[in-house]
C-alpha cells in the first residue's frame, strides 16, 4: 500500500498537479502535526472555493469588472500556490493576463478550465489522503513516539 | 536550531533567535496556517492574524509583544503597505511584506514604505529562518542612538556640575574654539555617528551635558514644532557647531522623546491646555505659518509633506473654507512613507491639522495651530514641556472645541490642496519612486507658494506634520484627511520634500537617510500625545486612515466636530 502511495505521489508531481511548496507542506508535517498537509489541502479548497464562487458571480455580471475580477484570481493564486497546485496556478495566471487585456472571452474560457484542473486535483488529494490514512499515519516520519 | 548550532551567540541571550515573537498577518487562512507551522519549526513564537486591523490592535495592546511582523500585501481590511506604515510609524518593527505578485514596482513600493524585506509566495521555510537578521540589526541601530542621547539625558539628570564628564570636554568656552572635532571616550557619544550615517562626514561633536542642554533650551524657546536645526544653531550661538550637527541631534533628540513618552504619561499635561485663547485670524495663521517654516530641517523623515502645510498656513489667512484642508495636511504625511516608513503617519495628522485649522477660518487655524504646538512640546517632557505647551496653546482658539484637532477648514487646504494635486501627483508618484533622488523639487516649490525661503518651507513640513499628528486627536479627522486626501497628501508630502530637497539637499538628505522612522515615531508620539488619554482614538485613527477610501470617514467623524472637514475632504 505504501508503494502505490508513492506512486501516486509521484505521479501528481510528475504530471504538473503538484510542485516543490507541496514538499514543502509534506515536510513541515510532523508528530506535532501528523495530518498537517491534508489540513492545508482541506483548508485551500474551503478558502478557495469561496473566491471561485465569487468569481462565479462576477463573470455572471456584464459587462466585467476586470480589475475585481483581476483582484479575485489574486487572491486564488496566493491561496493556490500555497500548496503547490501547479495546474490551478497556471490557469490563474492566465485568467489575470485575459483580465489585464480586458479580455472577457478569454477568461470565460480560462476560467472553465481553471475549475475543472481545480477539480481533478481535488479528486486526486482527496484519493491520495485516503490512501495515506489506510497506509498509517505519516508516511513521512516513522519516528516512535 | 541551525543559528544556534553554528555558534550565533546574540548579544543578548543564547536562546536568540529562538522564540523570536512573530506576527504574522495573512487574510488568506491556509497561507497563515502555513507560515504559522514554518515559523513555529524555526522555534520562532508565532501569532498569527487573518485581518490587518486586528494586528494593529495587537501590536497596540502589547507595544513590545513583538518582535517582527510579516504581513501579506493585499488584504482586504487594509492595504500591506498600510498596515506596513502604521508598524513602522507606531511600533518601529521591523515588517516583512509577502505577496504572490513578485512585480518590481510592487516589490519596491515595499521597500520605499519602510519593508525591510519582501517575500514571494509560496515561501519557503530556509526563507523565514533568517527573518531574525532584521530584528537584530534594527536593535543595533536603536541602541546606538539610544544610547547617545540617553547619555546625554543621564548626563543631564545627574548633573552635578562637573563630576559626569571631564571638564576638558564639556562645553564651554573651550569647546568653541577648538576644533569640531572630538573624541569623547568617557561618554556615550561616540556612538553618535553610527546613527548618524550621513553626517560622518562632518566632524563629530560631543554633545555634553551642557551643549545639550542649550540645544533643547533653544528648541524650547523656539517651539517644538516650529523647531530647525538653522534656528536652534542661531539661538545657541555656538560659532563651531553646524546646522548639520543639530539637525542630527534634533533627530535623535525627537526619537528619545518618543521613546520616552512611550514610557511616561504625559496626557496631563496636554490635556491642561486649553485652547482659550482665540487668536486673531492673522495670529493663528501666522502660528501655523510659523511653524511649519521652521520645521523641515528638523524632520527629516515625514516632514516632507510639510510643505502643504505651508499652504495651509497661508489659507488659514484666507479663512476659506475648503474641503481639501484635511487633504492638504495629509498628502504631506505621505512622501514620508517613502523616506521612511514610520513618518508617513505621523505625518497626516499633521497636515490634517493644519488643514483643519484653516478650514475653521482664523478662529480655526489658532486651534490647530495650538493643537499641534501643544502636543509636541508634550513630548519632552523632560524639556519644560509645559511651557511650551503653554506658548503653544495661545494662539489656539477653543472654538471648535477640539482641543486634539483642529477643525478643518478643508476649503482652504483644499485649494491648496486641489490646486497642487494634479500636479502633484505625478510629482508624488515619481517621488516616491526616487525618494532617495529629491525629484523635482522644483517643480514641488512651484506648488507651494506660499514658501517664502526654502528652510522656512521644509520647517513647515515637517513640524506642523507631526504636529497635527499628535493633536489631531479625533481620529475621523485623521482619516478623512488621509483618506481623502491621500492623493492630495502625497502630492503635497512629494511637493513638500521636493521642496525641502531643493533647499535644504545635503541636510534633508542626511536627514532622509538618517530618517529610519525615528522622526516619524517621534512625529507618531505627538500624535499619540494629545490622545494619551485616549488611546482608543489614536488606535483609530490610523485604522481609518488607511481603511476608509475616502468616503467612510463619515461616520468616524463626530458631524459636529468635523463638518468642516466632511465638506472639505470627501466633497
Amino acid at each position: 500500500m505504501r508503494r502505490q502511495l508513492q506512486t501516486m505521489r509521484k505521479s501528481l508531481f510528475d504530471q504538473g498537479y503538484l510542485d516543490e511548496q507541496f514538499v514543502q507542506l509534506e515536510e513541515l508535517q510532523d508528530d506535532a502535526n501528523p495530518n498537517f498537509v491534508e489540513e492545508v489541502v482541506t483548508l485551500y479548497y474551503r478558502d478557495s472555493g469561496r473566491i471561485i464562487l465569487n468569481i462565479e458571480q462576477a463573470l455572471e455580471r456584464k459587462p466585467f469588472d476586470f480589475n475585481k475580477l483581476d483582484a479575485y484570481m489574486h487572491q486564488f493564486k496566493g491561496s493556490s500556490s500555497s500548496i503547490g497546485a501547479k495546474k490551478v496556478k497556471a490557469e490563474s495566471t492566465l485568467f489575470r493576463e485575459y483580465c489585464r487585456s480586458r479580455n472577457g472571452e478569454g477568461c470565460m474560457r480560462t476560467f472553465q478550465q481553471l475549475k475543472k484542473e481545480y477539480a481533478t486535483l481535488r479528486r486526486k488529494l482527496e484519493a491520495y489522503f485516503q490512501l495515506a490514512r489506510q497506509a498509517g499515519p505519516v508516511e513521512t516520519a516513522c519516528r516512535p513516539k | 536550531m541551525v543559528l544556534l548550532e553554528s555558534g550565533f551567540s546574540s548579544p543578548r541571550n543564547d536562546a536568540f533567535p529562538a522564540g523570536l515573537r512573530v506576527l504574522v498577518v495573512d487574510d488568506d487562512p491556509t497561507w497563515l496556517k502555513i507560515l504559522e507551522k514554518m515559523l513555529k519549526k524555526c522555534s520562532y513564537e508565532v501569532t498569527t492574524c487573518g485581518l490587518a486591523r486586528d494586528a494593529l490592535n495587537l501590536l497596540r495592546e502589547r507595544k513590545d509583544g513583538y518582535d517582527i511582523v510579516i504581513s501579506d500585501v493585499n488584504m482586504p481590511d487594509m492595504d500591506g503597505f498600510k498596515l506596513l506604515e502604521h508598524v513602522g510609524l507606531e511600533m518601529d518593527l521591523p515588517v516583512i511584506m509577502m505577496s504572490v505578485d513578485g512585480e518590481t514596482s510592487r516589490v519596491m513600493k515595499g521597500v520605499q514604505h519602510g519593508a525591510c524585506d519582501y517575500l514571494l509566495k509560496p515561501i519557503r521555510m530556509k526563507e523565514l529562518r533568517n527573518i531574525w537578521q532584521h530584528v537584530f540589526r534594527r536593535k543595533i541601530h536603536e541602541v546606538r542612538d539610544i544610547e547617545s542621547l540617553e547619555g546625554i539625558e543621564s548626563i543631564q539628570m545627574t548633573r552635578s556640575g562637573c563630576d559626569l564628564f571631564d571638564d576638558g570636554h564639556f562645553l564651554g568656552g573651550d569647546d568653541t574654539t577648538s576644533g569640531r572635532k572630538r573624541k569623547d571616550a568617557d561618554n556615550k557619544h561616540e556612538d553618535r555617528d553610527l546613527s548618524d550615517p550621513s553626517s560622518t562626514k562632518k566632524a563629530r561633536v560631543i554633545w555634553t551635558v551642557d551643549l545639550h542642554q542649550k540645544f533643547v533650551k533653544a528648541v524650547n524657546q523656539i517651539g517644538f514644532d516650529k523647531v530647525g536645526p538653522k534656528k536652534i544653531l542661531d539661538l545657541m550661538n555656538i560659532p563651531w557647531l553646524t546646522r548639520e550637527n543639530v539637525a542630527s541631534h534634533l533627530q535623535k533628540y525627537r526619537l528619545y522623546l518618543s521613546r520616552l513618552q512611550k514610557e511616561s504619561d504625559i496626557k496631563n499635561s496636554f490635556i491642561g491646555m486649553k485652547h482659550s485663547d482665540p487668536p486673531n485670524n492673522s495670529t493663528a495663521s501666522f502660528g501655523l505659518h510659523k511653524p511649519m517654516n521652521t520645521m523641515p530641517d528638523d524632520v527629516p523623515n515625514g516632514t516632507y509633506s510639510f510643505p502643504v502645510n505651508n499652504s495651509l498656513a497661508q489659507s488659514v489667512d484666507h479663512k476659506g473654507q475648503g474641503d481639501r484642508n484635511g487633504i492638504a495636511s495629509v498628502p504631506m504625511a505621505e512622501p514620508k512613507g517613502a523616506l521612511s516608513k514610520d513618518i508617513p503617519e505621523s505625518h497626516k495628522t499633521k497636515s490634517s491639522q493644519m488643514s483643519f485649522d484653516h478650514s475653521l477660518g482664523s478662529a480655526a487655524s489658532g486651534v490647530s495651530f495650538a493643537s499641534f504646538s501643544s502636543t509636541t512640546p508634550a513630548r519632552y517632557s523632560w524639556t519644560e514641556v509645559p511651557e511650551i505647551q503653554s506658548i503653544e496653546y495661545e494662539p489656539m482658539q477653543p472654538e471648535n472645541g477640539f482641543n486634539q484637532l483642529p477643525l478643518p477648514e478643508p476649503s482652504m487646504i483644499e485649494k491648496e490642496v486641489n490646486r497642487s494635486r494634479t500636479e502633484v501627483k505625478p510629482l508624488f508618484d515619481e517621488y516616491r519612486s526616487n525618494l532617495v533622488e529629491h525629484s523635482s523639487p522644483a517643480d514641488l516649490v512651484d506648488l507651494f507658494p506660499v514658501q517664502s525661503k526654502n528652510q522656512t518651507l521644509k520647517n513647515q513640513v515637517f513640524d506642523p506634520i507631526s504636529a497635527t499628528k499628535s493633536s489631531i486627536k479625533t481620529k475621523d479627522i485623521s482619516q478623512n484627511c488621509l483618506a481623502d486626501s491621500e492623493f492630495a497628501q502625497r502630492n503635497l508630502n512629494a511637493a513638500g520634500i521636493g521642496v525641502t530637497l531643493a533647499s535644504l539637499p545635503e541636510d534633508l538628505q542626511i536627514f532622509w537617510l538618517q530618517g529610519d522612522g525615528y522622526p516619524m515615531n517621534i512625529a507618531l508620539q505627538n500624535f499619540d500625545f494629545p490622545e494619551y488619554n485616549d488611546p482608543a482614538l489614536i488606535d483609530e485613527t490610523p485604522f481609518y486612515l488607511y481603511d476608509t477610501p475616502r468616503l467612510d470617514h463619515e461616520h468616524l467623524f463626530d458631524p459636529t466636530e468635523y463638518y468642516a472637514i466632511d465638506q472639505g475632504l470627501f466633497a
